[in-house]
């Protein structure tokens, strides 16, 4: 922890994590503060505007601009949700933020639901951190004890529930409306927009989905105020951003940065590469995003911005590192069949496309390749792209374009050798169970 | 038959949602049946429909939906290993193939005792804790070298 950190400040692990700790470290002042002075709503809105918050699950949506599409005047319940349903390989972030810090998405939440004036809120809680899932449920009764949610919040006449609801492994279900959809008890199967949540969300009423990392921030913006927050960053990329490392490094794990700071130097935080092996390339921003090879990356900073010059995406802040040892092709192949297998099945194109891209990467990596696949590829991503409900059908397509333009001579050798161009014993040696510090 | 306890977690549940809004409580309903009764049986997706007022296809629709749920027997001990890219890179592909040639069986098979069965997991969220192994589905292991698992399949045998 250092002086960057503002959602994991003043952290001492597993230990600090109860409302009296939060409270210690300046928690639930914000709220406290709105509540009192009874902080016009548009006043908290442009204070988030100002900040220059962007969406940290992946989208990098302006928060201010998003909170603004709520209808003011709505006769009728308005909801919010939180979108924790974390399983973008390479993101782990939200589980830490929930699980040492959860009552700054609490607070962040309460806000937001005064902001918007929502009555009631849910925290969509990804399948596989049931634990996690448990420690928000302890947390929200310690809230709730203490009147920061629930009827009549500190005497005022605001209003707001907020409940845990926990997923139970779909990928999808991190897609804003089929969380929805999954919230109101069915199949995670995106809906068609528009229209948008903030007109017809949750049970068909305004809905406005953050991120749990967009929440987490919102109390020190209004604390500390948004232009402090901005300062972090960079103009057009406000504050600070968690990024979780996996892969080929030394300390896999969370790192809070100012968005901007160079890749090179968080590269050294997570204690560089892995046995001292050469970088090969970097999926910044879960596995959706655009693979950018070593060069390229070692040039970037990190902030929306900069990555997007790269021909990626910051996404959710998911940086997977690749060494010399990796093979791209088995490394997309086990993408490509992550896609096949999320996939809802409700688009056609998706739902063929992603199983059409899985056997044909697999059957390269197999030695079975032919010589057209990689126009075959192309083809098959271009003509899911752009003709589906949801984002998923490009999440699948886009490593497939960007593994093969970067590293299309590896694709080609595979195909003429039917063999890796990297030795399996090497590769075996590269991945193998990594006994690391935290073991 | 659920049993009282189950129901009055479920009742927990379906209180979390506004009153005409029961069926929100499907995804815990039926996680919280399967806790009981080790897997979702026909009659145990039936009964939690009946319990919340939706039809049994809905509830069906969603236990074959998302991949937690279990529609046929498993093992006393479900073991679901990662090996997605990022924890692969670390292992997690190592993991598996370790646990399979301890246990003597492959992906979604059970051990001829019950005991355990295998299964391949999507991202669990926890890529840099590779490998990582989730017990019964709620119970995260994280770090798994060969020396824990080992560690892990001997307290679970007991």
């Amino acid at each position: 922890m250092s002086e960057r950190n503002l959602i994991l400040a003043g952290l001492d692990g597993d230990r600090t994590w109860r409302l009296k700790d939060y409270m210690a470290r300046g928690g639930y002042a914000a709220l406290k503060k709105i509540i009192a002075e009874s902080t016009p709503p548009a006043d908290i809105i442009a204070e988030v505007k100002a900040s220059v918050l962007r969406g940290r699950g992946g989208a990098g949506f302006p928060t201010g601009l998003k909170w603004s599409f709520m209808p003011r005047s709505f006769p009728g319940a308005k909801y919010l949700a939180c979108n924790s349903d974390e399983g973008e390989p390479g993101t782990f972030k939200d589980r830490d933020i929930l699980r040492y810090n959860p009552h700054s998405v609490i607070e962040g939440m309460a806000i937001a639901a005064y902001a918007m004036g929502c009555e009631r809120g849910y925290n969509y809680i990804h399948g596989e951190v049931f634990e996690i899932y448990e420690r928000f449920e302890e947390a929200l009764a310690e809230a709730r004890e203490a009147g920061f949610i629930g009827q009549k919040i500190l005497g005022s006449d605001f209003s707001f529930e907020l409940f845990a609801h926990h997923g139970y492994g779909a990928y999808i279900c991190g897609e804003e409306t089929a969380l929805l959809e999954s919230i109101e008890g069915k199949k995670g199967q995106p809906r068609f927009k528009p229209p948008f949540p903030a007109s017809y969300g949750l049970y068909g009423k305004p809905t406005t989905i953050n991120n749990t990392e967009t929440f987490a921030s919102v109390p020190f913006i209004m604390r500390d105020g948004g232009e402090t927050f901005l300062n972090y960053g960079k103009p057009n990329n406000g504050g600070t951003k968690l990024f979780s490392i996996s892969g080929h490094v030394n300390r896999p794990g969370n790192y809070e940065i100012e968005l901007g700071t160079p890749f090179s130097e968080l590269l050294e935080m997570a204690g560089g590469m892995r046995g001292g092996r050469k970088l090969k390339g970097v999926i910044p921003g879960g596995s959706s995003s655009p693979v950018v090879p070593a060069d390229i990356m070692m040039d970037c900073t990190m902030d929306y911005d900069s990555i997007s010059k790269a021909g990626s995406m910051l996404g959710s802040g998911a940086v997977i590192v690749m060494d010399e040892t990796t093979c791209m092709v088995r490394a997309l192949e086990r993408l490509s069949y992550f896609y096949f297998e999320e996939s809802c099945g409700q688009c056609t194109p998706c739902r063929e496309g992603t199983g059409w891209l899985y056997r044909v990467v697999h059957r390269i990596e197999h030695g079975q390749g032919r010589p057209d696949d990689l126009d075959l590829l192309n083809s098959v991503t271009g003509n899911i792209m752009g003709r589906t409900i949801c984002a998923l059908g490009d999440a699948a397509s886009m490593p497939v374009q960007s593994f093969i333009k970067h590293f299309g001579d590896e694709f080609a050798y595979h195909i003429e050798h039917k063999t890796c161009l990297v030795p399996e014993d090497v590769q075996r040696e590269g991945s193998k169970i990594y006994v690391g510090p935290s073991c | 038959m659920l049993s009282q306890e189950s129901l009055k977690l479920i009742d927990v549940e379906v209180a979390k949602y506004p009153p005409d809004q029961k069926q929100s409580a499907v995804m815990a309903a039926l996680r919280i049946a399967q806790q009981e009764k080790g897997w979702l049986a026909r009659e145990t997706i039936d009964e939690v429909a009946q319990y919340l007022e939706m039809p049994a296809i809905a509830a069906f629709e969603v236990a074959s939906f998302y991949n937690m749920y279990d529609l046929e027997p498993v093992g006393k001990h479900k073991i679901t290993v990662c090996t997605n890219l990022p924890c692969a890179l670390s292992g997690g592909v190592q993991a598996a193939e370790y646990l399979k040639q301890k246990l003597g069986i492959d992906f979604n098979e059970t051990t001829p005792d019950g005991n355990f069965t295998l299964k391949e997991g999507e991202c669990m969220g926890a890529c840099g804790d590779a490998p990582v192994l989730l017990h019964n589905n709620h119970r995260m292991c994280s770090w798994m070298t060969t020396e824990k698992i080992d560690q892990m399949l001997a307290d679970l045998a007991k």
